[in-house]
């Protein structure tokens, strides 16, 4: 049903990353982990730039802009660890209901 | 008259004694303290003479020039240009405004001369002058103005200078009360000199050739024949309009009230502008304008009666006055209407000659007064002088010498100039029998007056207080000879105008140019001397009545005054009641309507004020309440709706990450449902 060179066959991989990367995104409590399902989320997008690219000019388009989504990834997860870090400082745990307190 | 002789000294007849009036009005005070009060008189009376040494030159000018072409004029300049209304500022002098000039400058200049001995103990001497000064002017425009907007100008400041001259002792309140009477009645004959002079140019205008010159109206004057306004024809109504000026200023019923109360000014004053010049200024004004007068058969009859009833009611006024001024103020009324009998009869010559006359006879009487006031320490009542013939020769005799003119004793000038009146009224076509009598009957009643006032003034027991009899002099020199020159001019001014039976007037040849002659009358010379006979007998009968009564005493004027239960004499010494008539119709009618006008302030207008001022308060009282509750509700009301709901949404943020995402996906794949469902 699935032949490997067929583009469904990569989204459906990207669709399941962003599936299981939305799912630790919602449930997960560590901000770690919420963190890791965001990259998952990216990558997934990642996947489907490259795919789409591929099958449609086959160019490398859809290569340059996953290259940008990585490194907009490690600064995101740059940014995103210093605030788990001032988090932790203040709080004494990584536990993302504790920043609640931040609303007013 | 086409060809008018342009000349530049005419100009100097008015301005002179203009300027006069200007350097002692403005500098007067200074230099009466300075160089005393022989300057001032200097300054007053030599361009008055100079003035008069002009107005000869003119009369002899015109004289020596064909009668068709005796018309000189001085054009100074364009005064108004606006449409079709053009008036020149122009001095014009004919046979007509020569007559006058010589009278106003002859006349005036010895007034002058006398005021300067009269009025020497007075402070404001200066004053005086200056005021006296300036009416010369004013009249002078008046006589010689070419246009009839002109000779307004000179008819106002005639009125002016009346004005100020008889509140001249205006710290006395009654004064200054007589000369707001004055000024008031005169306004009312001012309006009629108006509206006429409107009307007139108005209906010149609507035939094409609007003007206001008198030689151009005299050309045109044929053209309105015919017009009608208000189906009156315009030349009866504008006549009778300037008729109504005329008894302004001239004093005729009903406007006489004024010139009486008059006398309150200085004597000369009443003797330059109350008797010789300013009130004749009527007369003047309808003889100018004889071409429209003629067309108007019904103005003339108008006329000719009120003359008649004027000169009769003040010469049975004057009867009963004790007050020297006020019986010759009287008179001055009467003569007046002698003059406007004239006029009615369409005798205009007649008219100006009798106006000559009267100007030397009646300011002789007026000074002679003046002198006697002046020596009885300005005592004016009758009843306290006597045999004052002794005292004061000089005055006594000029006196003598007017009222034997006035009285129209033969061959005095009064008696050529009253006859020639009286001789027209029988005869003119526009007079009458009855017009006549009443003239004769006047004549008598005058004669018997002006005796009565003769001999109760220089005949008899001296009635006045021991301290004045003891004071009793003749008045200087500088006013005992105008006296004598004009007791001169009394008898012989006649002898210019003597009647047809002793070989005609020359005075109305000389008139000739601007008023044409009445037709040669075919009377019979016998008619004419016997009229003659009877108003010299009838005036003869007024003259021995007052012998009788005040030089004999045969019998006393109480008989006479106790006729008719006294009727007639309270009728005449309280003037016919015109004053008090007037007070409760004119005055108090006027104080009524302005007790109404402060009613209807009160109520109607402060009420209106007053409501729409409450009004406005309430409407901003409504407007408060609307802004109070409806405005700053609505607005409150917004507020707290933004206020309510950003409370209640506050809720959504709960700070908890993992509710915002599952706020994410919902909406995305809520996005995403609607997208398909409905976009696809």
């Amino acid at each position: 049903m699935f032949s490997p060179n067929e583009l469904s066959s990569y989204l459906i991989i990207g669709a399941i990353l962003f599936s299981l990367g939305l799912f630790t995104v919602l449930t997960r409590r560590n901000a770690i982990s919420v963190l890791m399902g965001v990259e998952l989320i990216l990558n997934s997008a990642n996947i489907n730039y490259v795919a789409f690219s591929h099958y449609s000019s086959g160019g490398l388009e859809g290569q340059i802009y996953a290259i940008f989504v990585i490194m907009l990834a490690a600064a995101e997860a740059a940014v995103g660890l210093a605030i788990v870090l001032a988090i932790f400082q203040i709080f004494h745990t990584i536990d993302v209901e504790a920043a609640e307190t931040l609303k007013e | 008259m086409d060809h008018p002789i342009q000349t530049d000294y005419l100009r100097w007849i008015v301005f002179l004694p203009l300027i006069g009036a200007i350097i002692n009005g403005l500098l007067g005070s200074a230099i009466q303290k300075r160089m005393g009060k022989g300057a001032i008189s200097f300054i007053a009376c030599a361009p008055v003479i100079l003035a008069f040494g002009l107005s000869v030159y003119a009369f002899l000018t015109l004289k020596g020039l064909a009668a068709e072409q005796r018309f000189l004029i001085d054009r100074l300049y364009t005064w108004i240009n606006l449409g079709s209304l053009k008036v020149d500022m122009a001095f014009w002098v004919d046979p007509l405004s020569a007559v006058m000039i010589l009278v106003v400058t002859g006349v005036g200049g010895l007034i002058h001369i006398y005021a300067t001995g009269y009025m020497h103990e007075d402070k404001a001497f200066w004053r005086f002058f200056a005021f006296l000064n300036l009416f010369t002017a004013a009249m002078l425009i008046l006589v010689t103005a070419d246009n009839l907007l002109l000779m307004f100008v000179g008819w106002e400041g005639v009125g002016l200078c009346s004005y100020a001259l008889i509140g001249f002792w205006y710290q006395d309140h009654n004064n200054a009360r007589a000369g707001n009477k004055a000024f008031i009645v005169n306004r009312v004959g001012d309006f009629g000199f108006m509206l006429g002079m409107f009307l007139l140019f108005w209906s010149f205008d609507a035939q094409g050739h609007g003007t206001l010159t008198f030689r151009e109206m005299a050309k045109w004057a044929s053209t309105l024949q015919g017009q009608q306004l208000w189906g009156i024809s315009v030349i009866t109504l504008a006549t009778l309009l300037l008729f109504v000026g005329a008894t302004g200023k001239s004093a005729q019923i009903p406007l006489h009230v004024w010139l009486p109360d008059a006398m309150a000014g200085p004597t000369p004053v009443s003797a330059l502008i109350h008797a010789a010049t300013m009130v004749t200024a009527g007369v003047y004004m309808t003889a100018r304008l004889n071409f429209f007068f003629s067309t108007a058969p019904e103005t003339l009859h108008v006329i000719a009666w009120i003359g008649a009833g004027t000169a009769l009611m003040a010469a049975t006024i004057a009867l009963t006055q004790t007050d020297i001024k006020r019986v010759l103020a009287y008179s001055t009324v009467s003569q007046l209407g002698y003059m406007f009998i004239g006029v009615g009869v369409a005798g205009y010559a007649a008219a100006i000659f009798h106006l000559m006359t009267h100007a030397f006879f009646k300011a002789c009487l007026f000074l002679g007064a003046g002198s006697v006031i002046h020596a009885m320490h300005h005592e004016q009542d009758m009843r306290k002088m006597g045999g004052l013939k002794d005292s004061m020769p000089y005055t006594f005799w000029t006196f003598a010498i007017s009222v034997l003119a006035i009285a129209g004793t033969p061959f005095f000038s009064g008696f050529f100039s009253k006859d020639e009146i009286l001789w027209l009224a029988f005869t003119s076509e526009h007079g009458s029998p009855m017009l006549w009598l009443l003239g004769v009957l006047g004549a008598g009643m005058t004669a018997f007056y002006m005796f009565r006032q003769f001999f109760m003034v220089f005949f008899g027991e001296c009635r006045a207080d021991h301290h004045t009899q003891e004071h009793l002099h003749e008045s200087p020199k500088v006013m005992t000879l105008p006296l004598v020159v004009l007791a001169i001019g009394a008898v012989f001014a006649g002898y210019v105008g003597l009647p047809t039976v002793f070989g005609g007037s020359q005075f109305a040849r000389w008139l000739e140019p601007v008023i044409a002659a009445h037709g040669e009358e075919h009377a019979s010379h016998a008619l004419e001397l016997g009229l003659m006979a009877v108003s010299i007998i009838v005036a003869a009968f007024g003259f021995f009545i007052a012998y009788l009564m005040y030089y004999r005493a045969a019998f006393s004027p109480e008989r006479f005054a106790g006729l008719a239960g006294g009727f007639f004499y309270r009728l005449f010494d309280r003037k016919y009641y015109f004053d008090e008539i007037y007070q409760v119709i004119f005055v108090n009618g006027a104080l009524l309507l302005a007790r109404l006008g402060s009613l209807f302030d009160q109520y109607v207008i402060d009420g209106i004020v007053d409501g729409s001022a409450s009004l406005t308060r309430f409407v901003s009282w409504l407007n408060g309440l609307f802004d109070n509750y409806i405005i700053d509700g609505i607005v409150n009301a917004i507020a707290n709706i933004t206020f309510g709901a950003g409370n209640q949404f506050r809720r959504v943020q709960t700070g908890n990450i993992n509710s915002y995402l599952y706020g994410i996906l919902i909406a995305v794949v809520l996005a995403i449902i609607v997208k398909l469902r409905y976009w696809s």
